[in-house]
């Protein structure tokens, strides 16, 4: 999977890795790809639900070594 | 896609209750949310330019967690609030849970707008240089124009 940027979110809970992602999203164009990196278990969700209100999308997701790993592509 | 608004009245000081309303605040803004917070009572702690002296008290506190059953004779003795407190931080440190003061800057980063009550500023004789900067102080009547208007009202 094609990225742009990465975004380290390990160790982070919530809300970091949604407000993060949003602050890294936010100097990104249109149709760029952010792939973030998290090990809290809730970022499962909270990224889904940030993709379904905020009108980006989640165009990937994977389980890696304990770590979830989230292609979030800007609107 | 009309903006949504949420309006939190944070009236509580203590270390576990600043943690709501900041978090909820950076979520929701996170999340689109055209955001205010209105600080009154000991919610006015949670301005303070310096946060290190929000804490939390082991007494009467019986819904707290606590590594050992702690009876209330020790609950309150001296010096075991300050170790509540440094224990408290210390796990929410070691659980990747944001720092108050880091929750607070990504809160007006992404801004969240913050009010304090002016009453209770007064009520308190409160320092406004010990406050940081970016607070406007008004009343509830001022506070409700905003509130009446959301989609998430709540008190903490």
């Amino acid at each position: 999977m094609n990225f742009d940027k990465e975004l380290n979110a390990r160790g982070l809970s919530c809300p970091l890795p949604i407000v993060k992602t949003k602050k890294a999203l936010a100097d990104m164009a249109t149709g760029q790809v952010l792939k973030v990196i998290a090990t809290d278990v809730g970022a499962v969700k909270d990224m889904q639900a940030f993709a379904d209100q905020t009108g980006h999308t989640l165009v990937a997701t994977a389980e890696e070594n304990g770590e979830y790993i989230f292609f979030m592509k800007k609107k | 896609m009309t903006t949504k608004k949420m309006a939190i009245i944070a009236t509580k000081g203590t270390l576990d209750m600043a943690y709501p309303p900041f978090i909820l605040a950076s979520t929701a803004a996170a999340l689109g949310y055209d955001v205010q917070i209105f600080f009154t009572f000991y919610g006015l702690q949670l301005l303070r330019k310096d946060l290190s002296d929000v804490m939390i008290s082991p007494l009467a506190n019986p819904a707290m967690p606590m590594p050992v059953p702690m009876p209330v004779m020790v609950q309150m003795l001296p010096g075991m609030e300050s170790m509540a407190t440094m224990m408290m931080k210390q796990k929410l440190k070691k659980h990747g849970v944001a720092s108050l003061e880091e929750l607070r800057d990504l809160c007006l980063e992404a801004d969240v707008k913050f009010i304090a009550c002016q009453m209770t500023v007064d009520l308190f004789e409160f320092d406004k240089s010990e406050f940081i900067e970016n607070v406007e102080y008004g009343g509830a009547a001022m506070f409700f124009g905003f509130a009446g208007e959301t989609d998430i009202c709540l008190f903490v």
